[in-house]
């Protein structure tokens, strides 16, 4: 018993333990976690899989057999007085009870014993009626099964332990321990798995993951083991129809789904089936299960667009999810990584509420609960992908682009993201869109304003349409022409950035806000006759001059101005996309799931005998001179027990000392 | 002398009343299974029938659950009625506003659950007998307050869409309620059987620090909003796991707020108040026994689902852990007291520290353990 509890203790802590500490992540993880010290020390004490270290296996053996013996050594005892009613007690035994009574009877020792034996058959006891020297025993019993219950939940905790280690890695750890099985570098693609790391079909208990892209199929399912991976061949073969995901308006998900062909391997029967969450579908004693799903290859057209000054340059590529590009144009070569493609964002663009007084904030919180509480837009921004950009040296940083212009404050911007590592949030580029609703002119745009040739054709056409008519001097002109020239060089050389510093460089203090202004107004004629200039060439209509059109100079100067310092050598346009999707699908074959479920079963029954039946021993030894010896027992003493003694006294000082009538049936 | 007096069978002690209420019960299942049938599966249905007989079973053996359930029943289809199917008339409607609304109800049954527990301590140090009996009856309002807020916000998520019903026992919000509803009636239920209401401060106290995180939540976090249901919580084992749970919690939780009255007698703090010794280890038993019976439903009903949704029956999950870590710990307080007879200050302490326990395991884990339960994706 002592034992059992101080396992049961150590039981305990080492659960938590495993709590704490996030189990099964990688290696690395941990190693950066704890440094070079400590994660060996760690990794020895099994602290990155707790439940599967060999010490904790052994204390779960250990407590089966001390549960075991125990249940060998109690339970004759147990069943014997589930079974025996005590009728050869002793009126000597009888007297030492803590509860007793005495009481008198004329009715005669077998009327009494009549009516007692009727009396405690309405209150649920069994009796046994034994004569002796001493007079007639009336030995009763009720609640007997409340022993029983410590048969069933004990050996419920034994059959639950037994299922879950037949469950559990051990049959796995021994066969990696005596046999020559063996994990492989998770690295590895399929084909280049060893066979002593591939498991057979008949392989009894195991949990792993098939992926499925839609429309292909597979029949092997990766088990994690530690640091690498064993594969599990399947007795079937799955194939992936479609997957399904259905979102709710607030962009949370809905439902998950996977249409699936099933196809037996030895009879070649063919199932199709639909397996979502909370929705399984067990073949041949193999589980399917909905575990997660993810991106089959998408196929992605995309458009790399330079960042290099003075580049109208473009470049129009497909791409597929989960594999890289080169990318040997550019002045350094690139791999463009294609990480993620994600066809829907819901972003909420909603802006925060702030309530006036208490009593404002009160009644916003009264009402229905279904009301959003902070004013929310939650909207669908369109698709957007993930992907990384790594130089010659290994170095990458990642991105996060989006398709389609986000709306904000009435105008579209396209959104690009940028961070170094994963660690950090990303740091978004604002681009806005074009009439159209495209990057094109923002891209030539910008490829013009930071060309020196055509900086100068654009200077010089801004001062021609400034400066119309005879009466300015040529050398006015050519100062202006001069002024935007060096006004479009400061730009192209930093952005505002590099104006500003000027500016306070240059000009006296006071009049450093008038000039600001100056050169802010040149920059956007300057851009006017870009952008009029691109139109021509490209002979498209004359440019209008509307307040929309301004708005757009005004945030393709700032954007621009940004983009000096976004730090990417390109932009990855997603043009279009078409989507494949692939389900994870869990394949679990786990025998000692029944064993489990019946040891359940054995500990809810054990319980509820234990704790909700009262074991109660009633004893009424009648004597011939009609004195009446009442004792009662019970194993466990409650309130209920000392309420129940009075009650049946009572109930049996008045039956045995009436007179009038006999025993009413009820 | 009539033997049947004596300790009379259940048919006979029934009253018309009860008989009412079995009749409305079975009439009302019946509706709602011809109403919504078609909507439900097979196991919808099953909990649904299987849900009468145990009501049935709760307002025969207990008045107050009977008045309970049928004044929960008027208020809760008065504001149904109220509400023509319409979200905005929550805001619009006086009755819905300021009483029947989902919000509007959980915050009288906060206010309630405060002014309770002042009451019962008033009682309890004034020797009023008068306010504790006031304690008794603002916890009945309070009770049935809250049950009215959770039916009709059970009705307000279907009203946002059909999709998006769904009953109120699958957030933290929702399940605070349930505790503070769930604690509150167990406590009404022992007040009853011991005859005594001094202790109703004590176990109240748990209650308003529940309502108190309730009221954070609600204000700092705006969690009370009615979320759709993710794919892993769309189950029928949410409905009766969930409320087997929180049966079991209440419980453990009653039991140390009466360890601690334990404590104080022991230590002679009102102790002339407080029921005796005796008195207190038995409740505190008999709460930890029924706690721990459904707590041991609770978690195999959870391996079950677990063995459906996720693919295993256990897997280790820092909820499940801790869930083992609960009842391993009831589990060796119930042999302590089974097997060696312990008594006294050893139980009452820890069952003091079993709440500590079970208030790492219900929420410690959410904030400060990630894991399956925490249903970041999915
Ligand atoms: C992990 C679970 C459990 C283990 C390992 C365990 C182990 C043990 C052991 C070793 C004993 C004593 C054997 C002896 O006398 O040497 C014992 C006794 C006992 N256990 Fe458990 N037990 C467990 C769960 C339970 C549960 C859940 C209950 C129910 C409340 C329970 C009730 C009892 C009772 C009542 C006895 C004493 C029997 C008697 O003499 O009346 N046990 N247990």
């Amino acid at each position: 018993m002592r034992f059992a509890i101080s396992l049961l203790t150590v039981l305990a802590i080492a659960s938590v333990i495993g709590t704490v500490l996030k189990q099964n992540e990688a290696y690395n993880a941990y190693l950066n976690q704890f440094g070079q010290f400590w994660f060996p020390v760690f990794e020895k004490l099994g602290l990155y899989s707790v439940y599967h270290a060999g010490w904790f296996l052994t204390i779960l053996v250990f407590l089966v057999v001390s549960t075991c013996s125990c249940i060998y050594r109690q339970a004759p005892q147990m069943l014997q007085e589930m079974r025996s009613f005590r009728e050869k007690a002793k009126e000597f035994s009888l007297r030492q009870f803590a509860h007793q009574a005495t009481l008198h009877t004329a009715l005669g020792t077998d009327a009494a014993a009549q009516r007692a034996n009727h009396y405690l058959a309405v209150e649920g006891f069994e009796a046994r009626t034994n004569k002796s020297e001493e007079g007639t025993l009336i030995a009763a019993k009720s609640g007997s099964w409340n022993r029983a219950g410590y048969i069933l939940t004990h050996a419920a905790i034994v059959t639950i332990c037994l299922g879950g280690l037949l469950d559990g890695d051990m049959p796995l750890k021994l066969q990696m321990m005596f046999g020559d099985t063996r994990p492989a570098n998770s690295g590895l693609s399929l084909s280049e798995i060893p066979p002593q790391s591939r498991m057979g079909p008949d392989h009894w208990s195991y949990r792993g993951n098939v992926f499925l892209p839609e429309g292909k199929s597979s029949s092997i399912a990766t088990i994690n083991v530690g640091d690498g991976i064993l594969l599990q061949e399947l007795p079937f073969e799955l194939m992936l129809k479609k997957f399904h995901i259905d979102f709710y308006s607030t962009g949370a998900p809905k439902r998950f789904a996977s249409d699936i062909v099933l196809i037996d391997k030895e009879t070649g029967e063919r199932f199709e089936r639909t397996i979502e969450v909370n929705k399984p579908f067990a073949y041949k004693g193999v589980t399917l299960y909905q575990a997660s799903f993810d991106d089959g290859g998408s196929k992605l057209q995309l458009k790399a667009h330079s960042f290099a000054p003075g580049s109208a340059e473009s470049l129009v590529m497909n791409g597929e999810v989960g594999t890289s590009l080169k990318l040997t144009r550019q002045s350094t070569p690139l791999t463009l990584e294609l990480v993620s493609f994600r066809p829907i964002n819901v972003e909420n663009l909603g802006a925060d509420i702030v309530d006036a007084s208490t009593l404002a904030k009160l009644s916003r919180h009264m009402g229905s609960g279904a009301k959003s509480p902070t004013k929310r837009d939650l909207r669908n921004v369109g698709p957007s992908i993930d992907f990384k950009l790594r130089d010659a040296a290994g170095q990458a940083h990642e991105y996060n682009n989006y398709m389609l212009p986000l709306e904000q404050d009435g105008r579209g911007f396209f959104m690009a993201g940028l961070r170094e590592s994963g660690a950090e949030p990303f740091r978004y580029l604002r681009i806005p869109a074009d009439d159209e609703g495209k990057l094109d002119t923002w891209f030539a745009l910008r490829a013009m304003l930071t060309d020196p040739a055509q900086r100068n054709i654009i200077a010089q056409r801004f001062t021609a349409s400034a400066m119309k008519g005879d009466a300015v001097s040529e050398t006015m002109k050519t100062k202006l022409t001069d002024t935007a020239a060096r006004t479009l060089e400061l730009f192209a050389n930093g952005g505002y950035e590099t104006m500003d510093k000027f500016i306070r460089d240059t000009v006296p203090k006071a009049e450093q806000d008038k000039a600001a202004e100056v050169f802010v107004k040149v920059l956007q004629g300057a851009t006017w006759e870009a952008w009029k200039l691109k139109r021509e060439q490209q002979h498209l209509l004359p440019l209008t001059i509307t307040q929309q059109h301004a708005t757009y100079v005004n945030d393709l100067l700032g954007s621009v101005s940004d983009s000096f310092h976004y730090g990417a050598p390109l932009f990855i346009e997603l043009t279009g996309f078409d989507e494949v999707k692939a389900s994870v699908i869990q394949a679990t074959r786990s025998p000692g799931k029944y064993i489990v479920f019946l040891g359940c079963a054995l500990l809810v029954a054990g319980v509820f005998c234990m704790l909700y039946i009262r074991e109660r021993r009633l004893f009424l030894l009648i004597k011939d001179s009609g004195e009446v010896l009442l004792a009662m027992a019970a194993n466990r003493k409650t309130l209920d027990f000392e309420e129940a003694f009075a009650r049946h006294r009572d109930n049996l000082v008045q039956l045995l000392t009436e007179h009038d009538h006999g025993p009413r049936t009820s | 002398m009539d033997l049947v007096q004596a300790n009379p069978s259940l048919l006979i002690r029934l009253k018309p009343l009860d008989w009412l209420a079995a009749f409305l019960l079975l009439v009302g299942g019946a509706y709602v299974l011809d109403l919504y049938g078609t909507h439900m599966d097979v196991y919808e249905k099953a909990i649904l029938i299987g849900a009468i007989p145990v009501f049935i079973g709760f307002a025969w053996r207990s008045n107050g659950v009977r008045n309970l359930m049928g004044v929960v029943a008027l208020l809760a289809l008065l504001g149904i009625n109220l509400y023509h199917g319409d979200l905005a008339r929550a805001d619009q409607t006086f009755f819905l506003k300021y009483f029947l609304s989902s919000q509007t109800a959980i915050g009288w049954m906060c206010a309630l659950f405060f002014m309770a527990t002042v009451t019962y301590w008033l009682g309890l140090l004034a020797r009023s007998d008068f306010a504790e009996q006031a304690g008794t009856g603002l916890t009945w309002c309070a009770v049935t307050m809250g049950f009215t807020g959770m039916l009709v916000r059970w009705y307000e998520s279907y009203l946002i869409g059909a999709d998006v019903g769904h009953i109120p026992v699958s957030n933290l919000y929702e399940v605070f309620v349930l505790f503070c509803l769930i604690t509150a009636l167990l406590y009404l239920h022992y007040e009853k059987r011991y005859n005594t209401r001094r202790l109703g401060g004590f176990v109240l106290l748990v209650i308003s620090t529940a309502v108190g995180f309730l009221l954070w939540y609600t204000f700092s976090r705006e969690a009370y909003e009615i979320q759709p249901l993710i794919p892993a919580l769309q189950s029928y084992w949410m409905k009766i796991h969930v409320p087997a749970n929180f049966i079991g919690y209440g419980s453990f939780a009653l039991s140390a707020m009466v360890g601690v009255a334990w404590i104080l007698r022991s230590k002679g703090i009102l102790a002339s108040r407080l029921p005796e010794p005796a008195i207190l280890e038995d409740l505190m038993y008999k709460a930890i026994s029924v706690g721990f019976g459904f707590f041991t439903i609770a978690t195999i009903l959870g391996a079950l689902w677990a063995a459906e949704a996720w693919g295993t029956y256990w897997q280790w999950d820092p909820k499940e852990t801790w869930a083992l870590i609960v009842w391993l710990n009831y589990a060796a307080w119930l042999h302590m007291r089974l097997t060696k007879g312990l008594r006294g200050a050893i139980l009452a302490w820890w069952a003091v520290v079993g709440l500590v326990v079970v208030t790492f395991a219900f929420l410690g884990v959410n904030m400060f353990l990630s894991g399956l339960h925490s249903y970041g994706s999915l």
